[in-house]
């Protein structure tokens, strides 16, 4: 829901020799799409009220370069029926559905009503707006727990909590209208059963002006953190050719009751038992939406800009097909240790995508030394992956991921490259609670086994002595004895473990010998390149190299994880014993911004006492309103931000005592 | 006495024992000796002495206070098995309070000196040795608490004794300071040995590298010795920098102030600028020592080092074309263009915590070192005033001292107003910045990335100050002042302000005034900075340039 990801679409226009007119927010005005695209205009500053969701500016930008249709993106106006209104006024097309359309299936009330006329599966729950946080409680009662709250405007997860009884109904309730009003201006709420442990699988529609609609088949988007999709593939393991059919054959039928024009998509939820509920029409193209395109073959940017124009459909519904496998990762900037990602900022110092590896498709709007903001979503890009089967496509996003290099922010590649090769995902035992229920006591990271920790160690210690042999290299030195060696006794230390390890050389192999077991290690090391593309024991590995400094300590990304690794010599691994270990501030009694954004609300003051887990402030980043809680109970000692500030990551908030 | 005598020695760490053979000419020789030993014997007893220093029990209380012996510090400095040590017979010559006494001389006194490599290149070190049983032992004697007196004459004379050599062979000196000051046993000649060292300083300063590692306590006379070298390194929470302890300050000024307040390693490296960087521990901190000697030559009579390069020399760094925010009063981290643009991202800082609208540092382009000077918009909106001014002098004067290249970042508004600066000399501070950068004849490369104001333009290594190659970035603005301040003097009273301004800003707020004039050599696309600045340094390579004869001259101090 970016300005970047409109990547794909001025890809698709400049094959099919459109110009592009590209609007940005000034903060934006070297982005990628703006780079991109034949001309430009600013609209507006950065907060998204003000550029991208500002009607008037960006139709002066359609007058002024006299623009003949408009492609919304994926988000801010390409679901907003009064934007779609304007342009009809203006005779300008948008590229997209009917107003009609975006009006039945923009507001989730109506649409479930439309849907089950349509005998389309819908979920039980309350066909109305709920007004009161009271009210909600009484038909949560009523629907019986759990219930889901989400904004009547709202999608993307944003304005949606799920409440287990009637505490968590009036608190999710305030959470969500406050959020949806935020986000989409509109702060009506409606409530429904929530089905537990489901998987959410989408059908891609396609449909044009002529009464013509397909199904381009599913995306599994199931595994999810926060009602957010992180990765998707196409198509399900799940689904049999019956119900992947009456899931299709449902999708169309909802596609033509709203005489549905362009591409859509109809999202259910579907239970262990393959029953499947209508979720939710999207009237936009979908952020997964290149996967389906893998599968299919077919270019959705293209298909929707031709049904725009009025043109009919190429395809009948025989002609669309399954070939192979996509996998899609959402590539965040966000922190996955901490609930699965909490947003962070930064500016991309390095920045390289894996695009020489085959069948890797990366959209992204973003570039090396770009500012990664605190105004949209963190979203850095979307990493697609394809092959002829699941195994294939799985194997090249392990190294796509392995490829990718990302400084300057934190990022959720370690999350992500851990969910791929989970068994479970593997053998595709998923649902939308996969994520809490694989970790249930968050994501740590990935846990190394002996063979996996020696393989490390040992690169690090390689990594070490290249950096040691390459600084005897200098031109200059007067009376010098380079030393010949090529046996080295050092000690490698990973969070409390130490490991003696001995190094031979020869050539460019290194032999690296530790409790007993010996690994080798090929590779000429670039100390430049962020990438160290090593052999190890026989196996080609791509490991990263963050950092190295003088005292040893090496930050490396092995498995999609960084370890922080130290090298040492043996003597200063001996007398580093004897160096006292500094104290660390305690945190209990602090609390800390956990990410950039901006203070909603602090709702103590000093003085106040507070209970373990009551609520100290709230700070909204991205979008997304996070409730801060005490750790203890304990009294306020002071105060240090106020409502309205923006803080950074790590900024002190409250101080306990 | 027939059985034989077991010696220890630590010929590199970790023991080796050697059993001496009694031959008969060792017993025959007995007769004549003083001590009943023989001469052999008693060299290796006062080796053995010399190594061990205060015996285990002393090394294990070093260690418990976190600290490692003299002797640890200089092996983990110095390359294995390198360590050439010198004068380790010397003994003091105190002959009051009974410190002429046998029980009270240690070989070697309370000092370890001699030469070493560091990644085979030449080095002198000496490292005091706080924990040294002369210290207890003084103790007893005086019973004075504060500190174990530890600079005798003896001690000054070995570490006089390797900077003449240094000087004479050309390699640059290390100090591990951890010392308590003056050996009051001794008096004057203590004093004199002070004044040796410090004279020794001086006239080593500008001819090789001085470095101070402060691993312990240093005060009184002695905290002048580091102070006259190059560059002084500390110890976070062990060590301590100051004339005069807390107990002495509270008598006098009765202020309350902790050891560490008054001269710690934060003190120093973020208030009083006299530490360039602290480390978390002696270890860190040894090692960071050897990675910062990789960048400097060994005398000012060698190049600046080349080190083998893993990154290209024509990299381009597309990141750096939007990197200066397009407000120019929108801030952006003078750090990321540094980082971006020097070989591996490797960039030693010096003083990163002190007058930090000013950044400095070692770093290598296509393997050379070379000092970078850069005003930090994020600080201060990275204008000059008196701490930048002297950080940056001081600097400038150190790479132009040592054949280092200069090349600097300018995005300055101009100098810090306010009486403030105005009353602290600001004038004279200034001044030492625009000497350095005029009087250095090492290659000088400038870069205005965004703002060059009024006099700051000119002390920033401008042209005018016999820059060699000076780029303007596009987003450059070479001009007097900032638009707004500009326009309200030359169009007082007049109506329309922003039309002025922006005619103004048409005018002066872009690199073309500068460029036609000559003053900048090129307007750059960002991207290609790298690339460029690695050509000219290697045109430059045989750059001559010399000042007029003087017998020094008169920076405004």
């Amino acid at each position: 829901s970016i300005p970047p990801y409109l990547f794909p679409v001025i890809k698709t226009c400049k094959k099919m020799g459109i110009q592009t007119v590209a609007v940005h927010s000034d903060v934006d005005s070297s982005a990628v799409h703006v780079k991109m695209a034949d001309e430009a205009v600013c609209v507006g500053s950065a907060p998204t009220s003000k550029s991208y969701l500002n009607m008037d500016a960006i139709m002066d930008a359609i007058r002024v370069t006299g623009a003949q249709a408009v492609h919304p993106g994926y988000g801010f106006l390409s679901e907003n029926k009064e934007f779609a209104k304007r342009l009809a006024a203006e005779g300008v097309a948008f590229i997209g559905p009917d107003t009609h359309a975006i009006q039945a299936m923009g507001d989730k009330i109506e649409s479930k009503l439309i849907a089950k006329a349509a005998k389309v599966n819908t979920i039980p729950g309350f066909d109305g707006v709920v007004k009161t946080a009271e009210e909600a409680v009484k038909i949560a009662q009523e629907i019986g727990y759990p219930v889901m709250i989400k904004a009547s405007a709202g999608g993307g997860g944003k304005g949606m909590r799920i409440a287990w009884n009637d505490e968590e109904t009036r608190e999710g309730f305030r959470f969500s209208s406050q959020e949806a009003a935020s986000s989409f201006g509109d702060d009506r709420l409606l409530i429904e059963k929530y089905i537990d442990n489901p998987r959410h699988i989408e059908i891609q529609v396609l449909a044009d002006k002529h009464g013509n609609a397909l199904w381009l088949n599913e995306r599994e988007c199931s595994i999810q953190r926060r009602n957010q999709k992180v990765v998707e593939e196409a198509p399900s393991t799940f689904l049999d050719p019956v119900t992947r059919r009456a899931m299709g054959e449902q999708a169309v039928q909802l596609a033509k009751a709203v005489q549905y024009s362009s591409a859509g998509t109809v999202e259910f939820l579907v239970d262990s038992k393959k029953n499947f509920y209508f979720l939710e029409m999207n009237t936009r193209l979908q952020v997964e939406h290149p996967i389906t395109e893998c599968i299919t073959g077919l270019d959705l940017v293209e298909q929707m800009i031709r049904v725009a124009k009025g043109y009919q459909l190429q395809h009948t519904q025989d002609d669309i097909p399954i070939n192979g496998w996509a996998i899609e990762c959402r590539v965040y900037a966000e922190d996955p240790y901490k609930s699965f990602g909490l947003p962070s900022i930064g500016r991309l110092s390095q920045y390289q995508e894996p695009l020489d590896l085959d069948k890797v498709r990366v959209d992204s709007g973003i570039q090396e030394g770009s500012d990664i903001s605190i105004y949209y979503d963190p979203m850095i890009s979307k990493l697609i992956t394809y092959g002829a089967t699941r195994a294939e496509a799985l194997g090249r996003m392990e190294d796509a991921l392995d490829n990718y290099v990302i400084r300057g922010v934190t990022h959720n590649i370690p999350l992500l490259r851990e969910i791929i090769t989970h068994p479970r995902f593997v053998s595709g035992h998923i649902s939308t609670n996969f994520l809490p229920e694989v970790y249930p006591d968050g994501f740590k990271g990935h846990q190394l086994e002996a063979d996996a920790k020696r393989e490390l160690l040992a690169s690090a210690a390689v990594l070490y002595i290249t950096a040691e042999l390459r600084s005897q290299f200098v031109l200059f030195r007067v009376a010098s004895t380079p030393v010949e060696c090529s046996h080295w006794e050092l000690c490698v230390e990973l969070g409390e473990e130490r490991q003696d390890v001995e190094i031979s050389k020869s050539g460019t192999v290194y032999t690296v010998e530790m409790d007993g077991a010996k690994v080798e290690v090929w590779g000429a090391l670039n100390l430049a390149s962020p990438l160290l593309p090593l052999t190890i024991n026989g196996t080609q590995r791509m490991l990263q190299c963050l950092s190295r400094d003088a005292a040893g300590v090496i930050v490396l990304q092995y498995l999609g994880t960084l370890f922080k690794v130290r090298v040492l010599s043996k003597l200063a691994a001996e007398l580093n014993s004897y160096m006292p270990e500094k104290v660390s501030e305690d945190t209990s009694s602090i609390l800390r911004s956990p990410m950039p954004g901006t203070v909603v609300a602090v709702s103590v003051k000093p003085g106040d006492t507070v209970a373990e887990g009551q609520e100290i402030c709230v700070i909204e980043a991205m979008k997304m309103q996070n409730s801060l809680t005490a750790v203890k109970q304990a009294k306020v000692k002071s105060v240090h931000c106020k409502p309205g500030e923006t803080v950074g990551e790590g900024d002190l908030l409250v101080e306990l005592e | 006495k027939e059985e034989a005598i077991s010696l220890v020695t630590r010929v590199k760490y970790g023991a080796v024992s050697a059993t001496v053979p009694q031959t008969s000419l060792h017993r025959s020789c007995r007769w004549y000796s003083v001590s009943h030993l023989s001469v052999k014997e008693r060299i290796d007893q006062k080796r053995q002495a010399a190594l061990q220093g205060g015996g285990q029990q002393r090394i294990e209380a070093q260690h418990k206070r976190g600290k490692l012996t003299a002797r640890e510090r200089v092996q983990l400095l110095l390359d294995p098995e390198s360590f050439v040590e010198t004068d380790m017979f010397v003994e003091h010559r105190c002959a009051d309070f009974g410190m002429e006494q046998d029980r009270n001389k240690f070989p070697g006194d309370s000092v370890v000196t001699g030469r070493g490599r560091i990644n085979g290149r030449l080095v002198y070190v000496f490292s005091q040795r706080g924990n040294s049983i002369l210290c207890d032992i003084l103790f007893v004697l005086q019973d004075f608490t504060v500190f174990g007196g530890s600079l005798s004459g003896a001690h000054a004379q070995k570490i006089c004794k390797i900077m003449d050599q240094a000087m004479t062979v050309g390699a640059p000196v290390i100090g591990l300071n951890d010392s308590g000051g003056a050996r009051i046993q001794e008096g004057v000649e203590s004093l004199a040995g002070y004044a040796d060292i410090f004279l020794r300083n001086v006239m080593a300063s500008g001819v090789i590298p001085q470095i101070s590692l402060i691993m312990g306590p240093c005060a009184g006379g002695a905290v002048y010795s580091p102070a006259l070298t190059d560059f002084t390194f500390m110890v976070k929470d062990t060590s301590y920098l100051f004339i005069t302890g807390p107990d002495v300050v509270k008598s006098v000024t009765n202020e309350d102030v902790t050891q560490e307040e008054l001269g710690g390693a934060k003190t120093h490296t973020t208030v009083s600028g006299v530490a360039h960087r602290a480390f978390e521990n002696d270890i860190e901190a040894l090692l960071n020592l050897r990675e910062f000697f990789n960048f400097l030559p060994l005398s000012n009579q060698d190049p600046a080092p080349i080190r083998e390069s893993h990154d290209s020399s024509d990299r381009l760094v597309p990141s750096l074309d939007s990197i200066v925010p397009l407000e120019s009063t929108k801030a952006y981290d003078m750090l990321d263009i540094i980082h971006a643009i020097v070989d591996e991202r490797d960039f030693f800082e010096i003083m990163p915590n002190y007058a930090k609208n000013i950044v400095v540092g070692f770093a290598r382009m296509n393997g050379r070192t070379v000092g970078i000077v850069g005003n930090q918009p994020k600080v201060a909106s990275g204008c000059l005033d008196i701490n930048s001014s002297v950080k940056g002098a001081r600097f400038v004067r150190f790479c132009d001292a040592f054949n280092i290249p200069i090349i600097t970042f300018v995005d300055v508004p101009g100098f810090l107003p306010g009486t403030a600066q105005e009353y602290g000399g600001i004038i004279r501070h200034g001044a030492k910045l625009l000497f350095a950068f005029a009087e250095a004849t090492v290659p000088k490369i400038t870069i205005i990335t965004r703002k060059a104001y009024g006099g700051a333009y000119d002390v920033m290594s401008s042209k005018h100050l016999r820059g060699d190659v000076n780029y303007a970035w596009p987003t450059a603005e070479v001009a007097v002042m900032g638009a707004k301040g500009a326009v309200q003097i030359i169009f007082r009273g007049k109506e329309n302000q922003a039309e002025a301004e922006a005619e103004y800003v048409e005018k002066f707020a872009n690199p073309f005034p500068a460029a036609v004039r000559g003053f900048v050599d090129d307007i750059i696309e960002p991207a290609t900075t790298r690339k460029k600045i690695c050509q000219d340094l290697e045109m430059l390579a045989s750059k001559k340039q010399v000042n007029p004869w003087k017998k020094h001259a008169n920076i405004p101090l």
